[in-house]
């Protein structure tokens, strides 16, 4: 059983849940001790809008549950909130200014699951604007810090993006847990770069109704956490199907968290070729190595495939995205609600409107979707991206076929990085960063980001795994072997308390 | 495009024959209770923003779901249409900024409609008929409006009829005069009405219409055309081809060209507008919408639908003249609305079916016409009028009382064979009883009829002797002509 540790929030959210059954200490305690953790750190940036009271309330009602014994899955378990997630009656700001102050109407469905489930809300969470990003830097209220910091140096760190806040708030144990999207890679790479774990589930996994858009085709919700099992409790939650959105897929959700003791044995992992990529620091290679072979010493056998069209991915990708956002983004007109600057007619309002309210990367991808999707360039640019999309969603079910019941990649191709190496340069040096996770956004299929290692600075290395369509578990299971072979990763000291 | 030249249909201009060329784009309300992505209610006349639901404003984070009732209504629309239906077809996002367009983009089908090509038979008032080819029918959002005379500085959005569901059915260029677009557009909306897929109210916009018209030289290729857009009334739509036409050919006649160019009519001046040319067209961007998978259905679903369809104005039309010897004409008015074929129907049931036509067509449509009504206002409920007609069948009235039976039924109401009973108005066939009866009262005051030959007023009297004597059942205008007769009075 659980002892009561020093730090009620140095708990893992599975131990926190069995403490709190066991009433080792209260859902008010630890609700109130992440609400003292999070104004200890505010100068990480990692929350927009922190939410004590609501907190509290809700922890009220946990322990009364608890009491009665009737507690649900999440009971009493604190949670951050990705602001791009609609919450009723709390601001939503989707981390731009064009959405400064809005106050939705109604819930997501997924962190109405959530609540549903007896999880606390302590707050939104930071991101880039629109999610659009992969450092936070583009958030129009300012970037988040990393919890993490490179050995014997104080520089900032970014913590990954567009899940910046989410994962910085989960490294920095300011919540148990946190929800997150991702269209590019905007939950593996943050959890990536703050040895954290995150999994986006297969597209339709779990709704997208309520949660701000930035490209439907792309976007997935799923939670980042400190352990693979959390993720597994957390993501079991968020799931199912939703009639209000029709992309959601009517599937029963497993009981993800007991799939993470399955181990790997007699399973097969694909090693993709193409995904060993120039320039990628040895380390990461040594890593990758590394997560191979733990994962044959479980039992698995390992493979080597091929996924050709890998290398075209990511021009798709940013041909796709910034298609469906360009349109997904037009409804921020200034007329409805959110911010207004006024012009001299409709037009000049428009224009007023989106040159305040949306920030540098997002008019950037604004403008590429319209170029991309006007006419004489439809074809050269969207056609064809769709078309390469079909041709790497094939690659995976080729592979899959072949008897591969999961795939082993880097998450990302470096380690976290400090403010402004990347985003005063050319902007697909960004981009790049995504270059191992889109593939995964393109194809719908499930990935999982686990901490496998520390490269030389002293910071989070991670390793994906990318699963058949809707076979979390198998990402779960292996997920774990890597976690417990890697050891888990000690967690930054609170260097900003 | 093949059809024969039909020479009194082309335009007379200063250097000859001109024809035209038109064809239509009709947007019809789909008739739903609610809209095409969203639950909120399509009813009209609410308070501005009352049907308004969070998919409809574009909240953040909105999806749209489709309405399983609109795919129905414009599969039923297809199969009326005789077209092809699409077991799959996508909806595709139309990008632009308008006010009343909160999503930024119109949902609606681009390259894979939800009906492909099919066609209309088009009856023309001189008794012919032509058939104009479909192109296709997608399914769409209609948008909000604007009101601009709410307040001197702010222009106002009402979104209730943002996202109601619009069918566009678009015609091939087939119609060749302006005469034949005002048909067409009739025979389609008695269509729509038929199926209950559109109530085709042209009043409150549930049906406009986008006229494309150009013109040309018999035998030359398509002129460049103009599109003419939301007309909104059939009169209109025949008097904007009109202007349109005679100002595009005035225009080549002086030496000019017809640039590509949205017009639109203006009904107060006779005369369309340049609204927007070729260059100022909007780039739409359309694109799959990727919150929506491709509609997709069986053809199970559509066997189901097409087995509930009512019977259509052609086959109806055909049937009337068939089963109840109908003219081509008369059964054409009668199919016009379905309610009116209806009507035709409950009173032509056992009866004789030319004479039931004559009845609706010149007695009831006409009085119905002068008062305005329509006809399931019509006080003569179908059931009275086809008493009327068995009394003129059995010989009770003759046709000309049945006129006054009716106007009696039309304004007091009353069951026609009591109204004749109690007002008298049989017709007597039996003139012996009658004749015996006056015969006796003759015999039996010679003085009174030497007087009356000399007075006529005291026909009168007579009259009453005989009413009383026949138990006041003869009929009035019998006793008197053959007491006049009898006599000698003029």
């Amino acid at each position: 059983m659980t002892t009561k540790p020093a730090e009620l929030t140095d708990l893992t959210l599975a131990q926190a849940r069995d403490g709190l059954r066991a009433k080792e200490f209260s859902a008010r305690e630890l609700a109130q001790a992440h609400i003292d953790a999070i104004e200890k750190a505010r100068v990480l940036n990692a929350y927009l809008l922190e939410t004590p009271d609501r907190a509290l309330a809700m922890a009220d009602v946990a322990d009364q549950k608890l009491a009665a014994g009737e507690a649900r899955p999440l009971e009493g378990l604190p949670l951050g909130i990705k602001d791009l997630f609609c919450t009723h009656g709390v601001v939503t700001t989707a981390g731009s200014k064009i959405l400064e102050g809005f106050q939705p109407h109604y819930e997501s469905t997924v962190t109405h699951n959530l609540w549903r489930d007896g999880a606390v809300m302590l707050g939104k969470l930071n991101l880039d604007e629109f999610a659009m990003g992969s450092s936070n830097e583009t958030s129009a209220y300012g970037p988040v810090i990393s919890p993490w910091r490179r050995k014997d140096s104080d520089t900032k760190l970014v913590p990954g993006g567009s899940s910046g806040g989410s994962a910085a708030a989960v490294a920095a144990r300011l919540c148990l847990g946190a929800t997150a999207t991702d269209t590019g890679g905007s939950i593996r790479q943050p959890a990536a770069f703050t040895g954290t774990v995150g999994i986006k589930p297969t597209y339709g996994r779990c709704s997208r109704w309520g949660t701000v858009a930035f490209a439907s085709s792309l976007d997935q919700a799923g939670p980042i956490a400190r352990t693979v099992r959390d993720t597994a409790i957390l993501l079991t939650s968020m799931s199912g199907h939703d009639d209000k959105d029709t992309t959601s897929v009517n599937l029963p959700v497993p009981d993800f968290e007991a799939a993470v003791n399955r181990g790997v044995k007699g399973l097969t992992i694909g090693i993709p070729k193409e995904y060993r990529v120039e320039g990628m620091p040895s380390e990461i290679e040594r890593l990758w190595q590394q997560g191979a072979d733990w994962l044959r010493d479980a039992g698995a056998k390992v493979v080597e495939v091929s996924l050709p069209h890998t290398k075209y991915a990511l021009p798709a990708y940013y041909i796709v995205a910034p298609a469906e956002a360009s349109s997904n983004l037009a409804r921020y007109d200034g007329v409805r609600y959110g911010l207004r600057v006024p012009g001299k007619d409709i037009a000049g309002m428009y224009e007023a409107t989106r040159a305040a309210g949306f920030g540098r990367e997002v008019k950037r991808r604004i403008m590429i979707g319209t170029y991309v999707l006007s006419a004489g360039y439809y074809d050269a640019y969207y056609v064809r991206a769709q078309k390469i999309r079909s041709l790497i969603k094939r690659d995976f079910e080729q592979v899959y076929a072949s008897g591969v019941d999961a795939i082993l990649t880097p998450t990302t191709p470096s380690s976290a990085f400090g403010f402004g190496e990347k985003a005063k340069a050319d902007p697909v040096e960004m981009y790049l960063l995504d270059v191992f996770t889109v593939t995964v956004n393109m194809a719908g299929l499930p990935g999982l980001a686990v901490p496998a290692g520390l490269d030389a600075q002293g910071l989070p290395l991670g390793l994906q795994l990318i699963g058949r369509p809707f076979d979390e578990e198998t990402l779960f299971a292996a997920g774990q072997v890597i976690e417990e072979a890697a050891g888990r990763i000690a967690l930054p000291q609170a260097w900003w308390a | 495009m093949t059809a024969p030249v039909n020479p009194k249909k082309l335009i007379k201009g200063a250097l000859g024959d001109w024809e035209v060329v038109i064809g239509m784009e009709i947007h019809a309300q789909v008739t739903s209770r609610s809209k095409l992505f969203s639950g909120a209610p399509t009813a009209f006349g609410a308070e501005p923003n009352d049907n308004v639901s969070l998919v409809d404003a574009a909240m953040p984070g909105m999806l749209p779901v489709i309405n399983r009732e609109c795919v129905a209504q414009a599969v039923r629309t297809g199969l009326g249409l005789k077209a092809q239906i699409n077991h799959r077809s996508v909806f595709d996002r139309k990008n632009y900024f308008y006010p009343d367009l909160p999503q930024g983009y119109q949902i609606s089908q681009y390259k894979s409609p939800i009906v492909g090509e099919g066609e209309v038979l088009v009856d023309l008032p001189d008794g012919e008929s032509i058939t104009v080819g479909i192109e296709r029918l997608h399914l769409e959002q209609d948008a909000g409006k604007s009101l601009h005379d709410q307040s001197p500085t702010m222009s106002f959005v009402d979104l209730n009829r943002s996202g109601v569901a619009l069918m566009e059915i678009v015609s091939k260029p087939d119609l060749r005069s302006s005469e034949e677009a005002k048909a067409y557009v009739t025979k389609l909306r008695t269509i729509l009405r038929y199926l209950g897929t559109c109530d085709g109210d042209m009043e409150k916009g549930n049906l406009r219409a986008d006229v494309n018209v150009s013109v040309r030289k018999v035998g030359e290729p398509f002129g460049t055309r103009c599109e003419i857009k939301n007309v909104n009334s059939i009169r209109f739509i025949g008097q904007a081809i009109e202007v349109e036409a005679r100002r595009q050919i005035a225009i080549i006649e002086d030496g000019g060209t017809i640039d590509q160019e949205t017009r639109l009519f203006d009904p107060n001046k006779g005369e369309t507008r340049s609204m927007r040319s070729k260059e100022e067209a909007h780039d739409y961007r359309y694109f799959p919408d990727p919150d929506l998978l491709p509609l997709e259905f069986d053809q199970a679903f559509v066997d189901g639908l097409a087995s509930g369809l009512p019977e259509l104005p052609d086959a109806k039309k055909a049937r009337f003249i068939e089963t109840y010897g109908l003219s081509a004409y008369d059964a054409t008015v009668l199919v016009a609305e379905r309610a009116s074929a209806d009507y035709f129907e409950a009173v032509a049931k056992g009866r004789d079916g030319k004479i039931a036509a004559n009845w609706v067509i010149n007695e009831l449509f006409g009085r119905l016409n002068k008062e305005g009504k329509s006809i399931e206002d019509s006080p003569v409920s179908a059931d009275q009028l086809g008493a009327i007609v068995d009394l003129i069948g059995d010989n009770t009235i003759s046709g000309k009382i049945a006129k006054d039976v009716f106007e009696i039924v039309w304004s007091e109401g009353g069951e026609p064979r009591q109204i004749v009973e109690s007002r008298g108005l049989r017709q007597v066939t039996d003139t012996g009883a009658i004749e015996a009866a006056i015969d006796q009262i003759i015999a039996a005051n010679p003085d009174k009829v030497e007087q009356a030959k000399a007075k006529p007023t005291l026909l009168g009297w007579f009259v009453g002797q005989t009413m009383k004597a026949t138990g006041g059942k003869a009929n009035p205008a019998a006793v008197n002509a053959l007491l006049k007769a009898k006599l000698g009075i003029e």
